[in-house]
């Protein structure tokens, strides 16, 4: 009987043993991961992220449209052709309390839905999500059906009508496909910010917060806990990444 | 009737062989008129040993599979590695030419891609929406 038990014992002695070796061992590799958790080894982004916005809008200022000036620029959304058409990645919207009379401003882009209808309805999987919660459109898959547009309860997609020239290599556009806030994921991915949140906090207003929603010491996850905030249309239960705070 | 038949078939033969003794007699003229591919050269080698990211011949083969099957992993999974990426070749393969600017996509034979491309008649559509040239200075 004991030399049957005996065994049993050291195989739990040897399984401790080996979780705490492996504990240690394990620990600063988990360290490790931990600083770049955004990407795979390989490179590929995580859902161990979801990126969000957290817009202020009472500091958001009503003649201000550096954000949209600065989407502009970065991705070149000009348009020569026809201006009137032009690809709005970011608009300011005004917004009017019909008891109060009270006015606000507040920048409206792709709000990076948890539960995208855009993707629910494209029929060739050209608008998807990321793994980090961006979503965007793969422009090689792109029909230009415009479901998407019509889907999309903030407007938030624009149409490519005329042939574009002197596009950006970080950016690439073209006529027939439909575009939207990609969240300047060419940034994001080099751990940079969005270019209209930059603009924001160059002017000093400071009413744009980016950051990693999943982790719970970013700066725009503590203040998520902090402030009250709301999302567009929350009714939809779309779980948008963009929230607004001041509504 | 037989010997007609006969004569019109050597009158054929003989259209026949003074035409291609006329495109025989073109011949050089045609190889004159003949583009012959010569893409500029990139502006440096990938190390001291390989020329480019791959073996040139592999490269002349597989560009395009490589540059798809990137295009994938960029978009898709946010894999933004040099290697194979269109935005790298461009940055390296599209050179000034003479007059101190960027050749263009769209017409003559100088831009990189289009000097093969145009010599094996495959149209490339990656310049309807992709940057034909380095733009400087770079955003990243």
């Amino acid at each position: 009987m004991n030399e049957e038990i005996s065994p049993t014992q050291n195989r739990r002695d040897f399984l401790k043993t080996t979780a705490v070796v492996a504990g240690m061992t394990v620990a600063p590799g988990v360290l490790l991961y931990g600083v770049s958790r955004a990407h795979h080894a390989d490179g590929a982004v995580t859902s161990d992220v979801r990126w969000g916005m957290l817009i202020d809008t009472t500091k958001c200022s009503e003649g201000c449209d550096k954000c949209v000036s600065a989407c502009a620029t970065e991705h070149g959304l000009t348009e020569d052709v026809r201006p009137d058409i032009a690809a709005q990645w970011i608009r300011k919207v005004g917004v009017r309390d019909k008891q109060t009379g009270k006015e606000y401003s507040l920048p409206l882009l792709c709000q990076h839905c948890e539960h995208p209808p855009c993707v629910d309805v494209c029929p060739t999987g050209a608008s998807f999500k990321r793994a980090d919660g961006i979503v965007l459109v793969d422009k090689h898959i792109c029909i230009g059906c415009r479901y998407c547009m019509m889907a999309c309860p903030y407007k938030a997609r624009s149409f490519i009508h005329e042939t574009l020239e002197n596009q950006k290599p970080y950016s690439p556009r073209g006529k027939g496909t439909v575009e939207s806030c990609t969240l300047c994921v060419h940034r994001v991915d080099n751990e940079q910010q969005p270019a209209c949140v930059e603009a924001c906090n160059k002017v000093g207003h400071k009413a744009m917060l980016f950051g990693d929603l999943k982790d719970p010491n970013s700066d725009i996850s503590k203040k998520l806990k902090e402030v009250r905030s709301t999302a567009l249309r929350p009714d939809l239960r779309l779980n948008p990444g963009v929230r607004y705070q001041g509504l | 009737m037989k010997v007609h038949v006969k004569l019109s078939t050597l009158g054929k033969l003989c259209l026949g062989l003074m035409l291609s003794l006329a495109v025989s007699a073109d011949e050089p003229q045609t190889d004159a008129r003949t583009f012959i591919p010569n893409p500029p050269k990139a502006k440096e080698n990938f190390s001291p040993t390989q020329k480019c990211i791959e073996p040139v011949d592999i490269m002349r083969s597989n560009h395009g599979e490589f540059l798809k099957h990137h295009r994938d992993d960029t978009m898709h999974r946010g894999v933004r590695t040099i290697k194979y990426s269109l935005v790298a070749c461009i940055n390296c393969h599209v050179t000034k030419s003479a007059d101190g600017n960027y050749p263009s996509i769209k017409k003559g034979s100088e831009h990189f891609c289009r000097s093969c491309h145009t010599y094996a008649a495959v149209s490339i559509d990656c310049f309807q929406c992709h940057a034909s040239k380095p733009i400087e200075p770079f955003s990243r």
